[in-house]
């Protein structure tokens, strides 16, 4: 059983909405697993059932933790650990008598906590010398949130929850947090359930990501999966940017198809599921997939559009060609900046270009 | 410069922050000073001056009065005071914790039922305590009830009895329990008792480890605002116990009107005084010596 988290077709109502909607993942033992979404859409309901304040409906599935359904098990009964967007640090313990709350309860030997607390702290890089005694209060978010991660990760626990943990702190030290807490669950190897919104953070942390969208999983994939694959336009539009262009599959080319998009140009598609001839097909390609060429410059076996540079946006890494093609469509281009003082780019606004992709790096998409 | 003499009070007081201070807080203070401190120093003086003939005091200096404390009797009225005081207390934080916990959880209801609660202080409690007694008495409510459905057979004796002036003192003073503990339980974050319960705490160790540490401050607040008023009270044992069980309270008051003797009346309330300031002291005492050990 290498599984540690089953969901089985699991849903959750509330009064008449329902916030989670007949759902299924597996998370395997030492994953970085993520749960990506916007704002209400279910990701926080699912991570409060897997840790028990939250029931399924009674013919709402299953969930299983290590094997074993635990549907009705209270919070307190599933050897789990969890760490709140707010922290939720007792506020009239000391850092050592927070971390050791957990151990207390789980009556594990008095001789045994100071040590296991102690560690405990330094595992997150805190010295327990300096920091055990203090309050909350003393001190600042950063810290706060390394306790409330010593605080979970002192039980051992098989599973840890973590609801935005880094949602509060500057970006700076959450790119820090983001690498450490990675560190720590290749070290630990403890299995990591981590909820956000933040799309680069899923990137950068996941072995998987869950992503939802309207109470169900729109994608489920590794991050490359999930970037380089989008199902649907939902899933292309809320991680990372993306060019969306629509047209109807007319005939079958080579190994791919010919494609007469809305605008009335032809280019290529490679075959899949989904295209089929006389089928409308929405496609997707990122910006940084595109490029431009002058008219009649484009290298042979890439798809060209023509259009007109409405703007240029400087964003110091990359540079953004925003091209107006028919009918009415903008499209984004990432360039690499190359230094605009030394090398400027030779598009300017009105510029007649073409833009140029790989038939390949063009992702059908399904309905949402 | 166009400057109204309202801006220019202001900026005048601006410039001046001690000014200011006084401005803001002068009033009451003035008030206090006229109207608690100044009765106060003249009371301090009756106590210690012998009684006049026909009421009032006569010059001259005497400890006689304090003395009188000396006295058994005084003693036990001393004591039972304390006693009821301290029962009437606890059994307010009984009752009041559970009405405030769950007022405080209570969602969109909240701003009702804590209506309810100060709802009793719309009418005197001169005339609630009477409406008790029409409950209480031999042919009350509550006795007419019972022999009605045949549960007793005679009425009991509700009224003019040490529980009478209980059950009085705890309805009087259940709210002052209730809002301040209710005040500290609503300022909690509830996600504190998720964290506590995912950290393996049962029910029981969530209140006693998170809830209970954490309204402390408004349980503290409730037991003064209950013990301080209850031990001075007088009204309620007065109408509720009969003559048989008076409270130093009723013996200030009996000083004062009946028996006419002012310097013992005041004597009285200083030794009133002197127990609660002891009290006080002693809890800010625990108070202190529990923050340090944090």
């Amino acid at each position: 059983m290498d599984d540690v988290v089953e969901f089985v077709r699991v849903s959750k109502t509330f009064a008449a909405y329902r916030a989670v909607d007949n759902i299924s993942f597996e998370v395997r033992r030492g994953e970085f697993f993520s749960i990506l979404g916007p704002s209400g859409c279910g990701k926080t309901t699912t991570l409060r059932l897997l840790a028990g304040f939250e029931q399924p409906d009674a013919d709402g599935g299953e969930v299983r933790l290590l094997g074993e359904r635990v549907n009705e098990r209270r919070p307190y009964e599933r050897q789990i650990a969890m760490v709140f967007q707010s922290y939720a640090l007792f506020p009239h313990l000391s850092v050592e008598r927070n971390v050791a709350f957990g151990l207390e309860m789980r009556a594990v030997s008095a001789s045994d906590v100071p040590k296991r607390v102690a560690a405990a702290l330094e595992l997150v890089r805190l010295d327990p010398g300096v920091f055990g005694r203090r309050m909350p209060a003393q001190l600042s978010g950063g810290q706060r949130q390394r306790v409330a991660l010593a605080r979970a990760l002192v039980l051992e626990p098989a599973l840890l929850l973590l609801d935005e943990p880094l949602g509060a702190i500057d970006l700076k030290l959450r790119k820090e947090m983001q690498f450490e807490l990675k560190q720590l669950n290749r070290q630990l190897g403890t299995t990591f359930v981590y909820v956000t919104h933040d799309q680069e953070e899923a990137l950068t942390m996941s072995d998987r990501i869950a992503v939802m969208s309207n109470s169900r999983i729109a994608q489920l994939g590794s991050p490359a999966e999930i970037y380089e694959n989008p199902r649907t336009p939902f899933v292309a539009r809320f991680i990372g940017e993306s060019n969306f262009l629509e047209g109807t599959a007319v005939e079958p080319d080579g190994e791919g198809w010919l494609v007469v998009d809305d605008g009335g140009h032809r280019w290529h598609l490679p075959a899949g599921p989904g295209v089929a001839g006389g089928r409308r097909v929405s496609v997707a390609v990122r910006p940084e997939w595109l490029d431009l060429f002058r008219p009649g410059e484009t290298p042979a076996g890439e798809n060209v559009l023509p259009g007109i540079v409405r703007d240029v946006v400087y964003l110091g890494e990359t540079l953004h060609v925003v091209v107006r093609v028919a009918p009415e469509r903008d499209l984004t281009v990432a360039l690499r900046n190359e230094g605009q003082l030394a090398r400027p780019l030779p598009w300017a606004r009105g510029d007649a270009v073409h833009l140029g992709w790989l038939p390949g790096d063009s992702q059908v998409l399904e309905a949402d | 410069m166009n400057r109204s003499p309202r801006r220019a009070v202001l900026a005048w007081f601006a410039a001046r922050p001690g000014w200011r201070a006084f401005g803001l807080a002068g009033p009451a203070v003035v008030w206090l000073l006229a109207f608690f401190l100044i009765p106060l120093g003249l009371m301090l003086g009756t106590s210690v001056m012998p009684r006049g003939v026909y009421g009032g005091v006569e010059w001259g200096f005497t400890f006689e009065h304090y003395g009188r404390f000396a006295d058994r009797m005084y003693l036990s009225i001393l004591w039972r005071t304390a006693q009821d005081a301290g029962i009437t207390t606890l059994i307010c934080l009984l009752m009041g914790y559970p009405v405030a916990y769950v007022i405080a959880r209570s969602g969109p209801w909240k701003n009702f039922l804590l209506f309810l609660v100060v709802l009793p202080f719309w009418t005197s409690f001169l005339v609630r305590t009477f409406a008790m007694i029409f409950l209480l008495r031999d042919t009350g409510l509550i006795n007419a009830m019972l022999l009605r459905f045949g549960l007793i057979a005679e009425p009991i004796q509700m009224l003019y009895t040490p529980w009478a002036v209980l059950v009085g003192l705890v309805y009087g003073f259940l709210p002052f329990m209730v809002l301040p503990i209710y005040a500290s339980l609503e300022k909690m974050d509830w996600t504190l008792l998720e964290a506590a319960e995912v950290l393996g705490a049962r029910p029981a160790a969530r209140f006693l480890r998170i809830t209970l540490p954490l309204s402390l401050p408004g349980v503290a607040a409730g037991c003064c605002l209950v013990f301080i008023p209850s031990l001075g009270s007088f009204l309620t044992s007065d109408l509720l116990g009969g003559a048989k069980q008076i409270l130093i309270g009723n013996l200030v008051q009996n000083q004062f009107t009946s028996a006419r003797n002012w310097p013992f009346g005041s004597a009285a309330s200083f030794v009133l005084m002197a127990v609660v300031l002891v009290g006080v002291m002693v809890w800010q005492r625990i108070r202190d010596a529990d923050e340090r050990a944090i």
